[in-house]
C-alpha cells in the first residue's frame, strides 16, 4: 500500500513539473512578449518593463528563476492589474469557485445516486426510460447551454431567481444547479449500470435467501458496491466542474476563479494564466491522487499494482 | 472389411479414400450465404432504431452544413444594410419594398444578427465547423493512437513499459487547461509559420484558428485511443493466425497493419465515432470562451456566446446553435453507442 502511495505521489510529482514546464514554454513562444497590447510602449518603457520582470535575461536563466519562485510557491505579479500577486488574487477568488463547486459536487452526488439505483430498480420501465432519456439528454447538452437556457427561463423569463453575482443564497441556486447539471446526468447513468451489475450477482440472493428485508439487501449489500464506481468518477468531476466553473462563472458573473481565469485569456495576462493554470493543474492531480488512494482503501478487491 | 481395427495402427482405411455419394455431398452445401464481419454489423446496427434515428440526424446536419451553404443566397460573412437585428422570417423595410415590386426575397428564416447576417446560414456554417472539428480531430487521433498504441503493444516488454508511461503521464495532466493555454500560445507561432514558410502556406486558407485546434487535441487526446488499441493489440497477438504469419515470414508492419489492427478494426470504429462529439464538445467550449475559431468565421460554441448579450429580447439567437450543437453530440453519442453494440460487444460497459 505505501508502496502504491509513493509511487503515485512521484508520477504527480513528476506530471505537475511537466505542466509548469511547457506553461512556461508555451507562454515563451508568445512573440513580443506579455507586454504586446495595443498600444504598444515606447522602447525605452518596453526595456525598463523587461528589466523589471527579469525578461531581458536568458530562456535558461529566466527558466531557472521561475522555478525557483514555483517552489517557494510565489506565482509571480498580474500585468494587467497593477501590481497584484497572483498568489493574492487566487487566495480571494478561489474560495468563492471552491464553495460553488463543492456544492454542486454535493447536490450531483444527492441526486445521481438515488436516481441511478432507483432507475435500475425499476428497470424497463417508464421511470427508467424517463432517467436514461434524461441524463442521456443531459450528457449530450453542452454547460454553456444548460447555464444559458436555465439563466433564461428562471431569470430573465419567469423573474424567480436571480442571474448576477453572489449576494445572497437564492443567488446560488442557479449556477450551481448548472454545474451540477452534466456530473448529474452522469452519475445516474454509472449508477444505474452497476446497480444492475450488482442485482445480478451471486451475493444479492444469498442475502435474500438467508432472509434478510428487501430493505436490508439494498442498503447493505447493493449500494454499496454499487456506490464503487461512482468513487472512480470522483476524479474527472472535480475536472469537468472546473471546467464547467469557467463558463458558469462567465455566464452568472460570479467573482470567481474560474471568471478571474477566462478574464485573464482576454487579457492576455500571461502571468496571471500561467498562475492560474499551474494552481489547478496541481488542484486536480492531488485531488486525483487522493481519489485514487482512497479508491484502493474502500476497494480492497483491486489489485495494488 | 475388419472392423476391429487397432487404434494404434497407422494402417490406412481405403474407405476414406471413396468419392463421396449424393447424400454426402448434399450435407457439406452450404444453406445460407456465408456473413460477412461488415454484413452482420449493419445487419445489427439496422435494428437498433435509436442509433439509425441518430445516423438519419447526422446526415441531414451534414447535407446542410456542407452542401446546402455553396447555393445559399445569403453568406455568412455578408452584412445586409438595413436588415438588422430581425427576428424569425421577419423582413427589413426595404425588402418588403422588393416584395411589393414582385422581386423574390428569399426569407431570413431564423431572422438576422446585430450586424446583419442572416442566421440560418451562420448556423449552417457553424455546424460545418464543428463538424470538421469531430471528425478531422478523431481522425488524426485515431491514426496517431493507433499506431503509437499497436506498436507499444506488439513489441511488449520495456519498449511498451517506457511508452505507456509516456502515456501514463499525458493521461494525467488536466487536459482541459493544457488545451486553453495551448490555444492561447499556438497562434503565434502559427500565424508565423503560415506567413514565413511557403509549404506553410495552407494554414492561412484553412485558418490559423481551425489548425491550432486540430494540433491541440491530436497533442492530448491520442492517449485514450492508445491505451484501447494496445489492450486490442495485447489480446490479439496471441492468436493463432499471428503466430502462423511469423512463421510465414511476415514483417512486424505488416503484422501490425494487416492482422492485428484489421482485426480490432470494430474497436477503432466504434471509438473514433465517440471521439467525434467529444471534440466538439470541447471545441464549442474553447469557442464559447473566445479561443476557438477566429471571426467572422462562426462556430456554434461562439454563436452562443454572442447571443448571451441580448437573451432577453433574441432568445432564439441562443437555442437555435444551442439546439443544433446538442442534437450533433447526441446523434454522435447514440450512433457511437449503436455501432459498439454491432460491432464490439464485447467493449459493453
Amino acid at each position: 500500500m505505501s508502496g502504491y502511495i509513493i509511487k503515485r505521489v512521484i508520477s504527480a510529482i513528476v506530471t505537475l513539473f511537466l505542466v509548469a514546464t511547457l506553461t512556461f514554454f508555451l507562454m515563451y513562444l508568445v512573440p513580443g512578449g506579455p507586454f504586446l497590447s495595443e498600444k504598444a510602449p515606447s522602447q525605452q518603457t518596453l526595456k525598463a518593463l523587461e528589466e523589471k520582470y527579469g525578461l531581458d535575461q536568458p530562456i535558461g536563466v529566466q527558466y531557472l528563476n521561475y522555478m525557483k519562485r514555483l517552489i517557494r510557491g510565489d506565482l509571480g505579479t498580474s500585468l494587467k492589474m497593477r501590481g497584484q500577486e497572483v498568489n493574492d488574487i487566487i487566495k480571494t477568488r478561489f474560495p468563492v469557485s471552491a464553495k460553488i463547486g463543492l456544492m454542486a459536487v454535493i447536490l450531483a452526488i444527492c441526486v445521481g445516486i438515488p436516481l441511478g439505483s432507483v432507475a435500475a430498480l425499476n428497470r424497463g420501465n417508464w421511470f427508467d426510460r424517463l432517467i436514461m432519456f434524461l441524463s442521456t439528454l443531459g450528457i449530450a447538452i453542452p454547460g454553456f447551454v444548460v447555464a444559458t437556457v436555465l439563466m433564461f427561463f428562471f431569470g430573465v423569463r419567469l423573474r424567480i431567481l436571480p442571474t448576477f453575482g453572489l449576494t445572497s443564497p437564492l443567488h446560488y441556486i442557479l449556477p450551481v444547479a448548472a454545474l451540477a447539471f452534466y456530473p448529474t446526468a452522469y452519475i445516474s447513468r454509472l449508477m444505474r449500470s452497476s446497480m444492475l451489475d450488482v442485482l445480478g450477482q451471486d451475493y444479492m440472493r444469498t442475502a435474500r435467501a438467508k432472509g434478510l428485508s428487501q430493505f436490508k439487501a439494498l442498503f447493505k449489500h447493493a449500494l454499496r458496491n454499487a456506490v464503487l464506481p461512482v468513487v472512480t468518477y470522483l476524479g474527472p468531476m472535480l475536472a469537468g466542474i472546473l471546467t464547467g466553473s469557467f463558463v458558469v462563472e462567465k455566464i452568472f458573473t460570479i467573482p470567481g476563479l474560474g471568471s478571474q481565469f477566462v478574464g485573464s485569456i482576454t487579457d492576455r495576462d500571461y502571468p496571471l494564466i500561467m498562475g492560474t493554470t499551474i494552481f489547478l493543474a496541481f488542484l486536480l492531480i492531488t485531488m486525483n491522487v487522493i481519489v485514487d488512494i482512497a479508491y484502493k482503501i474502500i476497494d480492497p478487491r483491486i489489485k495494488l499494482k | 472389411m475388419d472392423n476391429k481395427k487397432n487404434p494404434l495402427s497407422f494402417h490406412l482405411d481405403v474407405s476414406d479414400f471413396l468419392p463421396a455419394d449424393e447424400r454426402e455431398k448434399q450435407s457439406m452445401v452450404v444453406m445460407r450465404e456465408s456473413v460477412s464481419f461488415w454484413k452482420d454489423g449493419f445487419r445489427r446496427l439496422r435494428k437498433n432504431k435509436l442509433a439509425m434515428a441518430s445516423l438519419v440526424v447526422i446526415i441531414i446536419i451534414m447535407i446542410s452544413a456542407f452542401i446546402v451553404p455553396s447555393f445559399y443566397p445569403y453568406s455568412y460573412e455578408q452584412q445586409i444594410r438595413g436588415s438588422e437585428n430581425l427576428g424569425i422570417m421577419e423582413y427589413s423595410d426595404a425588402e418588403i419594398e422588393r416584395i411589393k415590386s414582385g422581386e423574390e426575397v428569399f426569407p431570413h428564416i431564423l431572422g438576422t444578427d446585430s450586424l446583419g447576417r442572416d442566421l440560418m446560414i451562420r448556423i449552417m456554417v457553424g455546424s460545418k465547423i464543428s463538424l470538421l472539428v469531430g471528425i478531422v480531430a478523431s481522425a488524426i487521433i485515431l491514426v496517431i493512437g493507433s499506431a503509437y498504441g499497436s506498436i507499444a503493444g506488439y513489441f511488449g516488454g520495456k519498449v511498451d513499459m517506457i511508452m505507456m508511461r509516456a502515456v501514463d503521464i499525458i493521461y494525467t495532466v488536466p487536459d482541459i487547461l493544457i488545451i486553453i493555454l495551448l490555444s492561447v500560445t499556438l497562434k503565434f507561432p502559427l500565424k508565423e509559420l503560415a506567413d514565413n514558410v511557403k509549404a506553410f502556406a495552407w494554414i492561412n486558407t484553412v485558418g490559423i484558428g481551425l489548425i491550432s485546434i486540430f494540433v491541440v487535441f491530436s497533442l492530448l487526446y491520442w492517449v485514450g485511443m492508445a491505451r484501447i488499441v494496445r489492450g486490442q493489440v495485447l489480446m490479439l497477438k496471441e492468436q493463432e493466425y499471428v503466430v502462423a504469419a511469423k512463421a510465414l515470414g511476415a514483417s512486424d508492419s505488416r503484422i501490425i497493419k494487416k492482422h492485428l489492427l484489421t482485426n480490432s478494426i470494430g474497436t477503432l470504429i466504434v471509438t473514433t465515432t465517440l471521439q467525434i462529439p467529444s471534440s466538439i464538445f470541447t471545441e464549442s467550449f474553447l469557442s464559447f470562451l473566445g479561443l476557438g475559431v477566429s471571426a467572422p468565421m462562426p462556430s456554434l460554441g461562439s454563436l452562443a456566446s454572442q447571443a448571451i448579450g441580448g437573451i432577453s429580447s433574441y432568445p432564439h439567437r441562443l437555442m437555435a446553435p444551442a439546439i443544433v450543437i446538442s442534437l450533433i453530440i447526441l446523434s454522435f453519442n447514440l450512433l457511437g453507442d449503436g455501432l459498439r453494440d454491432a460491432f464490439d460487444p464485447r467493449l459493453k460497459n
